[in-house]
């Protein structure tokens, strides 16, 4: 985990945290880990942000909302996409994950579990809906290039997997 | 647009060793793209059209980095969009035509085993940007393997019709893959440079993966001795124009154009 590398300046923390993920209202960006960096001097902002997916089609639209959140506040705002150190769903936080399981989305597992959940070898997703892990993988790519499809077989529900990333 | 090196002399090989990785993730992803809405199931439609926006989102990783090292003497969209064929660097394999979903996943899992190989390295970069992208795009690819290296096993050890047109795609697409190991100028530089892959070496581990998953797909070999040759140096199939009158309509019907 690089979570240590992390700055985020106290006084800019409250703004970002109300930046939602466009496709994932309930979760703040902070939770999300995307926010590697904002540091604020006089009154200029300067975010680094690292995108989940190289292709994710929100990453514009948030970049435009931090810029936003940042300048309806009285700062300026310069947001800069960093590559490195690559995403991981690690880095989301544990209030982002019980967020997800609220909203329908499975949290991710571990690496070594992911594999053998997406391979099928064994039954480790949660069906956010009833919580049995009696799920099977429909398919490793979902609504997002984030998540992938799972069925819970008790309660016989479609849901989507944030699936791991690390 | 034309690219010419003495425009920015000084980052004309780095630029050209960019395109000739970044062009297979964008002639791929078009023909992926090319399954939106026409995919066989709901799920895998969105499967490949997934794939396409992970290929296409490290495109323009690179290609804002060209544009970087061009010195701004021309943007991401201009290299996506406004090269002339001869221009593309891709391999023939990538722009070889979807024409059923066998070839899809043949084309794919040709490609995907090759680009996992290849980014491991890349990793390794002595440039600092490139082996970013890398390191955040093997992860996407190790999914894209994954799933085409799913289906061709599902295809090959499935139904004698699945099983025929399989092994047909898998006939047809080999003639293309010894490309992916022959560098072009551009890498032969690169490596030369330290920042490059040095990808003839890439041959004997791809062989190993992808046999292993073609004989537990039951999918004979192909043995030839013909190989196809050229989109590295520019010279492409017959397939390419039609790719590219499609995926740079938007630009050549509205210039300047933007989202």
């Amino acid at each position: 985990m690089q979570q240590e590398s992390v700055y985020i300046d106290p006084i800019l923390e409250p703004i970002l945290r109300q930046v939602p993920d466009p496709e994932i209202p309930v979760l703040s960006i902070l939770d999300l880990g995307m926010v590697r960096e904002a540091r604020l001097k006089d009154k200029a902002v300067a975010v680094k942000l690292t995108p989940t997916y190289s292709g994710c089609p929100a990453m514009d639209v948030i970049g435009d909302d931090i810029k936003k959140a940042i300048e309806d506040a009285g700062y300026v705002c310069d947001v800069e996409l960093v590559l490195s150190p690559a995403w991981s769903t690690d880095w989301i936080t544990p209030e982002g994950r019980k967020a997800l399981e609220k909203y329908g989305i499975a949290a991710p597992l571990d690496a070594s579990a992911d594999k053998r959940a997406l391979l099928g070898e064994e039954k480790l997703v949660k069906c956010p809906q009833c919580q049995s892990k009696n799920t099977h993988l429909v398919s490793q790519f979902g609504s997002t290039a984030c998540k992938a499809l799972f069925k819970c077989d008790d309660c016989q529900e479609p849901f989507d997997y944030f699936k791991c990333l690390i | 647009m034309s690219l010419k090196k003495h425009d920015f002399r000084e980052n004309g090989d780095k630029i050209d060793y960019i395109l000739t990785i970044a062009d297979n993730s964008l002639i791929l992803g078009q023909r992926m793209g090319e399954l939106t809405g026409h995919g066989p199931t709901l799920e895998v439609d969105i499967a490949c059209t997934n794939i396409a926006l992970d290929l296409f989102g490290q495109v323009r990783s690179y290609f804002q980095y060209a544009a970087q090292l061009a010195e701004k003497s021309c943007t991401e969209d201009d290299l996506a969009f406004l090269r002339t064929e001869r221009e593309y660097k891709n391999v023939l394999l990538v722009e070889q035509p979807n024409t059923n979903f066998a070839y899809v996943i043949a084309k794919q899992f040709l490609f995907d085993h090759y680009h996992y190989l290849f980014l491991n390295e890349l990793q390794n970069s002595t440039d600092a940007t490139l082996s970013a992208i890398a390191k955040k795009s093997i992860k996407e690819v190790s999914y894209h393997k994954r799933f085409s290296s799913d289906w061709v096993l599902r295809l090959g050890d499935g139904t004698s019709v699945s099983k025929e047109k399989i092994q047909k795609a898998i006939n047809d697409l080999w003639p293309f893959t010894q490309e992916l190991f022959e560098p072009n100028e551009a890498e032969e530089k690169a490596v030369e440079l330290g920042y490059g892959v040095d990808i003839s070496k890439l041959q004997e581990e791809y062989k190993q993966a992808i046999e292993k998953v073609l004989k537990e797909a039951t999918i004979v070999i192909p043995d030839l001795e013909f190989y196809q040759r050229g989109g590295k140096k520019g010279i492409h199939s017959e397939h390419m124009g039609f790719l590219l009158s499609d995926m740079q309509y938007m630009q050549r019907t509205y210039p300047g154009m933007k989202w």
